[in-house]
């Protein structure tokens, strides 16, 4: 008889930290107390609250403890579960009340969020189609064989739904038109080939709830047309791979997959293909070319993948997220769908909140929640005391958010409004050590790498405007760069093949529209003004703070620095390579950048 | 003279192991069509890279021109047509992990390897890559050393790390 239930947080985050042997230590502990019959430890998927891992929760009580380590995770079997006693030292406190919080309802990083499409990410066993099936899992799969393929998509026409991959088209359209195509067979492919470096909210459904997208792709098998499915996922996700295809073998052995679903006559199949790192194929063209085995190379829409996609046919091409809503939909309605959100972008968004905020991890909430909720209220704020400066979204095809816009709720057309894009929900938080000029090359950086070649205006386009930058950046930024910059990404936007040319440009000129005097400081005075671009700063030792320790003179390596024991150093400026080494031993605070 | 792949099988069993391994692989496919790309992943697991003598067996055995195979090899990151270190250490750069300094994880990396991303160190001990994103964004910056992920990574601490690796 089980009385209580370990859940071990095996995010990716938590797993970093240690979670294998956390669990280890658990389980060793419950036999040697003789109750490992009475105690389950189940491995979730991510819990989201990547910061404070690897996380375990104590149910049924629901007593949440966090940072556990493979030492003091004994504590939980020992105290909580053999003596009842809370083990107060893992619990959360919270920062400003200093207030203990017992169950992640308590915790504010928690209570700001509806969990929709993560509801069951960290909740249940990813390996166990009965959990799934407890949380009313295959229900939307059964309803759905009962209605007419055109009665789901009306429904999802109705709920409003919108692509979360980014762009965020209407995707019961997409659905309607992929129906309506001529041509047979059909497809319906689910990609999930996270690109966006800084976002994670896909591989976390894939390896926590793999069964939501097992159901909503045969849900959209049976709604378009296609017996056959296909899964894009990207090689740098092993974990997502091997848990979705143990998700699809458990899905057969149900009937949930395979020949005559639950009786009603429609057959569906997945089969998965794993991608082999290169960026362009999170574009829906290059990434149907990739599915057959090809170079992962686009091409010009239209036609558009509803009408010719995978070997020419009319293909359904939907991210992960967006799958991750279809069950719900089709359970609960579409009105209970815009129940949330705005008029325009009903639903939730996961976020992956990321860079300079104190709470990392995923977070789930209304479209149309400010930038200040999510960084400040679920955030909590930036570390350090130090101050905001902006939020990047939308990865290599995007652009910032600045301070000005804190207050400005977020979807798919306000962000476009101010110049950036939703994207798939990456959110880089920003803060005054960040030097923007950088972060746009940064950017660039990578598109030229990821650029696939086969068109010029974003092979060379990028790969120009990268080398004005890395000028920029060197202090041989020249009069007039800013005005052939934003020329050039215009002409780069507007002749691009795909959209990852003709987003390219977008962190450029989305910081030259924010931030034009960091720009000219570059440009002009050849001065970084966050302290970033190494070849614009100059090392110096503070003759007062000096102790004459020669820490500094001996890590140099090129010997720039001279000065005896107990005298003060001096750094010769012909000499230093910036390498910062200095700076980064010196226990007195005597080196100087500026 | 170069010998044929079916001598050298012959006087090499550890060879032919490998190659029945990846015959086998193919066998089992439902639909060898568009398996490529898989195939080309199971290969790189067998043999640790892709030569000249893979992609020509990948060639013939899924009837596939081996101009494509090439294509496709040269096309993606993730296959390599040089043999890989015993360990293969992966620094992230995805956004998460250059705003909070991955770009100095990296230099003290190539500096104590005395190697760039793409290269492998001349005790064939470590290979070096880059990668944008291995999704742990939670705990920049990161580095993967073989399948072991490391957060909140600092320069001192990866180069503490590869001591533990021989």
């Amino acid at each position: 008889m089980i009385r209580n239930q370990l859940l071990v947080c095996a995010g990716g985050a938590c797993i970093t930290s240690g979670e294998k042997s956390v669990k280890d230590v658990l389980v060793d502990e419950l036999k040697k107390n003789g109750i490992e019959d009475e105690v389950q430890v189940i491995e979730t998927g991510c819990m989201g609250a990547c910061d404070l891992g690897p996380i375990v929760v104590v149910y049924p009580e629901g007593t949440f403890y966090q940072k556990v380590t493979a030492e003091n995770a004994g504590l939980i079997v020992n105290e909580h579960l053999v003596k009842g006693r809370t083990v107060d030292g893992l619990l959360y406190t919270e920062p400003t009340s200093e207030r203990k919080a017992q169950t992640s309802g308590d915790i504010p990083f928690y209570t700001r969020q509806v969990k929709r499409v993560l509801r069951n990410c960290g909740v249940i066993d990813p390996l166990s189609i009965e959990e799934y099936i407890a949380r009313d899992g295959y229900f939307a799969l059964g309803k759905a064989l009962e209605m007419t393929p055109d009665d789901i998509i009306q429904v999802l026409v109705d709920s409003g739904l919108r692509g979360r991959g980014g762009a965020g088209f209407p995707t019961g359209r997409k659905w309607k038109a992929t129906r309506e195509a001529k041509g047979s067979p059909k497809y319906v492919v689910c990609n999930g080939d996270e690109g966006d470096p800084g976002a994670f909210m896909d591989r976390s459904v894939l390896e926590g709830d793999p069964h939501s997208i097992v159901e909503a792709m045969a849900i959209a098998g049976y709604a378009i047309g296609a017996e056959q499915g296909y899964m894009y996922v990207r090689a740098e996700y092993p974990l997502a791979i091997e848990r979705f295809e143990y998700a699809i073998g458990k899905a057969r052995e149900y009937g949930f997959l395979g020949r005559n679903i639950l009786g009603a006559g429609f057959n569906f199949d997945i089969e998965i293909r794993i991608g082999a790192g290169a960026f362009v194929c999170g574009e829906e063209t290059a990434l149907l070319r990739s599915i057959e085995g090809k170079r992962g190379t686009p091409s010009v829409k239209p036609p558009f993948p509803a009408q010719s996609g995978l070997w020419n046919k009319p293909t359904l091409i939907n991210n992960v997220e967006t799958y991750a809503n279809i069950p719900q939909i089709i359970t609960n309605g579409a009105e209970w769908f815009r129940s949330v959100g705005t008029l325009k972008n009903p639903g939730t968004k996961v976020f992956a909140l990321v860079g300079k905020v104190q709470n990392t991890g995923l977070v789930e909430v209304p479209m149309g929640t400010t930038l200040r909720e999510l960084v400040f209220d679920i955030g909590g704020g930036i570390p350090g005391g130090k101050k905001f400066k902006a939020a990047q979204t939308g990865g290599p095809s995007g652009g910032v958010i600045t301070a000005d816009y804190l207050d400005m709720p977020i979807d798919f057309d306000s962000v476009k409004e101010i110049g950036t894009i939703m994207g798939s929900g990456g959110l880089v938080v920003l803060d005054e050590d960040n030097c923007m000029v950088d972060i746009a090359k940064f950017y660039l950086g990578f598109t030229v790498d990821e650029s696939c070649g086969k068109c010029t205006p974003c092979r060379e386009g990028t790969r120009q405007m990268y080398q004005m930058m890395e000028r920029i950046c060197d202090g041989k930024g020249r009069d007039g760069d800013i005005e052939r910059l934003n020329k050039l990404a215009n002409m780069i936007e507007d002749t691009s093949l795909c959209g990852l040319g003709q987003s390219a440009p977008n962190p450029v000129l989305s910081t030259i529209r924010f931030y034009e005097d960091e720009y000219r400081a570059h440009i002009y005075e050849k001065k970084c003004p966050s302290h970033v671009c190494k070849h614009l700063l100059t090392y110096s030792v503070t003759p007062d703070k000096c102790v004459g320790c020669t820490a500094c003179a001996r890590q140099c390596p090129v010997h720039a620095i001279t000065g005896e024991v107990k005298k003060i150093h001096v750094i010769d400026q012909s000499k230093c390579t910036k390498c910062g080494s200095c700076y980064e031993i010196c226990r007195f605070s005597a080196i100087r950048k500026e | 003279m170069k010998m044929n792949l079916e001598d050298r099988l012959k006087e090499n069993p550890e060879l032919k192991k490998q190659f029945d391994v990846l015959d086998a692989y193919i066998g089992e496919l439902g639909t060898p069509e568009g398996s490529l790309i898989n195939v080309l992943h199971r290969a790189q697991e067998i043999f640790g890279y892709l030569p000249d003598e893979v992609l020509e067996f990948v060639s013939s055995r899924l009837n596939v021109p081996r101009s494509t195979v090439y294509g496709v090899v040269t096309f993606y990151h993730f296959f390599s047509r040089v043999p890989k270190g015993r360990h293969t250490v992966t620094v992230c750069l995805g956004t998460a992990c250059y705003v909070r300094g991955g770009n100095a994880v990296y230099e003290k990396v190539m500096r104590t390897l005395g190697i760039k991303a793409g290269e492998t160190t001349r005790d064939g001990r470590f290979s070096l890559d880059l990668v944008r994103c291995v999704g742990a964004c939670g705990l920049a910056p990161v580095v993967v050393i073989d399948k072991d992920t490391y957060g909140r990574s600092t320069p001192e601490k990866v180069a503490m790390l590869l001591n533990k690796y021989a």
